[in-house]
C-alpha cells in the first residue's frame, strides 16, 4: 500500500539498458498535490523514471505506486485505467502528425469520455487557448515550430485534466517569455485543481518559479532532495554547481 | 560452424519466433473486444479504396499481356476458341490473387512499415499508450483486419480488369465482342476455381500486415531505421508470400480435388 498523500511512491527502482544501469535502486515518494522538479545532468535517468511512473517501461527490479495502485503489478485494463489520471509530456511532444492539432487534443477526450462532439472541440480550443495556440488549432504538427508542438504537447496532456501530470523539458526550445507562460499555466493548474506536478527540466529559474520541492538525480541514484535553499547548500558539490548554473543561464 | 549457429542461425530462429507471437497476438486480439471500428475502416479505405487504381490499371495491363501470350500458345492446336476461358482460370486461379498480392506488398506493405516505424521513433506509440490506448489493437489489428477484407475485394477488380484487358487484346486482333468474350471466359470457371483463389488473399493479407506492422513497431536508429522498416517489409513480406502461396495451393488442391484438374 501507498503511504497516504504520497502521489507517486517508487520503491527500489532498477532498470539498466544493456550493461548501461540508468536507475539504481531508486526509492522516492512525490506528495500528492505538489510540483516536484527533478534534475539532473543529461543521460541521468530522469526521463527513464517518467517512463515507469506511466508504466511506458517496466522495472528490472523495485515497485512503482501511482496512488495505490501497484502499476508495476497491473493488468492492461489496471494500467489503462490508471493512465486516464496522468497527463504525460514528452520531450519531443510526440504529437499525432497524421491528424490536426485540435484532433490531437480532442483524442484523449474522443477516447475516455462521453462527451458530445461539439463540447470535444470546445475543450480542446479551451486547452489550446490556454497555451497559445488557438490559431494553430486546425495546423498539422509538421508545420508548427517545436515550441508550438511542445505546447500543443501539453494540451493534450492535460486535455483529461490529469490529476498528476508529468513534463518533461516543458522549456526545452522556447523563448524566456513563452517558458514563463508555461510555467505559469503549470503552477495554475496546479493551484486550482490540486494537479501533482513531476517537471523534468535543466532550466533552473523555470525550477525554482515551480517547485515545492526537487530531487536531483546523479549516474541513477537520487543525489540530493529538498528545497532549492537544500539543493544549493547541498554537501555535493555537483549539485551545487547544477544550481548555480542560474548565473549563466 | 558452431559460431554461425550461434550468431546466425539463432537469433534468425529467435526473431521468428516473435514473429509468429505477434502474427498470434494479432489474430488473437481481432476477436476481443473493445473493436476499434473507425479505425479499422479507415485503414479499409487506405488500404482497399486508395489501392483501386492501381489495382485495376495493373489488373488490365496483366490481362492484356496474358490474352497475347495466350493466344500466341494456343493459335499452335488452333484452340483460338479457348483464349477467353484459359486467361479467365489463369487469371482467377493464380494470377490475380498473388499480383495483387505483391502490389499490396509494394504499396501497403510499405507505407505500413514507414508509417509505423516513424511512430515509433517520434514516441507516437508510446504517446498513445500513454493516453491509455492498447496501440497493438489500435495500429496492428486494424491494420491486419483491413488487409485482410480489403485483399479479396482487390482481387475481384483485379479479376475482372484483367478479363476487360483480355477482351481488349482480343477484340483488336479478332474483333470479339464483349459480351461473347465474357461468357466465354466464365464457361470454364466454376465456383471452386473463383471461391479459394480469392479467399486465399485473405492470407496474403494477413502476412502483409504482421509482417510490416512488425517491422514498423520494431523500428530503430531513427529516420534510417525507418527506410529499412519499410524495404525489409515489402521484401520480407512478398517472400513470405509467395511460399506461402505453394502450401496454399498443395491445400486448396487437397480440399477441392476438382481444381487440380
Amino acid at each position: 500500500m501507498s503511504e497516504p498523500g504520497a502521489a507517486i511512491r517508487l520503491e527500489g527502482v532498477s532498470k539498466a539498458f544493456g550493461t548501461f544501469r540508468v536507475l539504481d535502486d531508486v526509492t522516492l515518494r512525490i506528495p500528492r498535490g505538489r510540483a516536484t522538479v527533478v534534475l539532473g545532468r543529461s543521460g541521468t535517468g530522469k526521463s527513464v523514471m517518467l517512463r515507469h511512473i506511466v508504466g511506458l517501461l517496466q522495472p528490472d527490479a523495485g515497485r512503482v505506486f501511482v496512488g495505490e495502485d501497484e502499476i508495476t503489478a497491473l493488468p492492461p485494463a489496471g494500467l489503462a485505467a490508471v493512465r486516464q489520471r496522468i497527463g504525460f509530456l514528452f520531450q519531443n511532444a510526440a504529437l499525432f502528425d497524421s491528424i490536426t492539432v485540435a484532433e490531437n487534443v480532442a483524442f484523449p477526450l474522443r477516447r475516455h469520455t462521453t462527451l458530445s462532439d461539439a463540447e470535444i472541440r470546445t475543450r480542446a480550443r479551451d486547452k489550446l487557448a490556454a497555451v497559445g495556440l488557438a490559431r494553430a488549432a486546425e495546423s498539422m504538427p509538421a508545420s508548427l515550430s517545436g515550441g508550438m508542438r511542445k505546447r500543443a504537447g501539453l494540451a493534450r496532456a492535460m486535455a483529461l485534466d490529469p490529476a498528476i501530470l508529468l513534463v518533461d523539458e516543458p522549456s526545452a526550445g522556447l523563448d524566456p517569455v513563452t517558458s514563463g507562460e508555461i510555467d505559469d499555466l503549470l503552477a495554475s493548474t496546479r493551484q486550482e485543481r490540486g494537479t501533482t506536478l513531476i517537471v523534468v527540466t535543466h532550466n533552473i529559474p523555470s525550477a525554482r518559479r515551480l517547485a515545492d520541492a526537487m530531487l536531483f538525480l546523479h549516474e541513477g541514484r537520487v543525489l540530493a532532495r529538498g528545497s532549492a535553499a537544500d539543493l544549493e547548500q547541498s554537501e555535493h558539490a555537483l549539485v551545487r554547481r547544477f544550481m548555480r548554473s542560474e548565473a549563466g543561464g | 560452424m558452431r559460431g554461425f549457429v550461434r550468431t546466425v542461425i539463432v537469433p534468425w530462429l529467435a526473431q521468428g519466433g516473435r514473429v509468429v507471437v505477434f502474427a498470434g497476438r494479432a489474430l488473437r486480439e481481432m476477436f476481443r473486444p473493445p473493436f476499434e471500428v473507425r479505425e479499422t475502416a479507415r485503414q479499409v479505405y487506405e488500404v482497399g479504396w486508395r489501392s483501386l487504381p492501381l489495382i485495376a490499371a495493373a489488373g488490365y495491363a496483366v490481362g492484356i499481356v496474358m490474352s497475347m501470350h495466350t493466344r500466341a500458345s494456343l493459335e499452335r492446336f488452333g484452340a483460338e476458341a479457348l483464349i477467353p476461358a484459359a486467361l479467365a482460370l489463369a487469371l482467377v486461379r493464380e494470377t490475380g490473387p498473388l499480383v495483387v498480392g505483391l502490389l499490396v506488398s509494394g504499396r501497403v506493405g510499405a507505407g505500413i512499415g514507414a508509417e509505423l516505424g516513424a511512430m515509433k521513433v517520434t514516441e507516437q506509440i508510446d504517446a498513445l499508450e500513454a493516453v491509455a490506448v492498447d496501440s497493438f489493437k489500435f495500429l496492428v489489428v486494424t491494420r491486419v483486419a483491413a488487409c485482410m477484407l480489403a485483399m479479396p475485394i482487390l482481387t475481384v477488380v483485379m479479376n475482372f480488369t484483367g478479363i476487360v484487358g483480355g477482351w481488349t487484346a482480343e477484340s483488336a486482333v479478332s474483333g470479339m465482342g464483349f459480351e461473347s468474350y465474357f461468357r466465354a471466359a466464365f464457361s470454364l470457371v466454376q465456383f471452386t476455381d473463383y471461391l479459394p483463389g480469392t479467399l486465399k488473399t485473405m492470407v496474403f493479407g494477413f502476412i502483409i500486415a504482421v509482417t510490416a506492422s512488425y517491422l514498423g513497431v520494431h523500428a530503430s536508429g531513427g529516420t534510417q531505421g525507418v527506410g529499412q522498416a519499410a524495404t525489409r517489409s515489402v521484401v520480407t513480406a512478398s517472400v513470405l508470400m509467395i511460399a506461402t502461396n505453394v502450401v496454399l495451393v498443395r491445400l486448396i488442391f487437397f480440399v477441392f480435388p476438382e481444381t487440380a484438374e
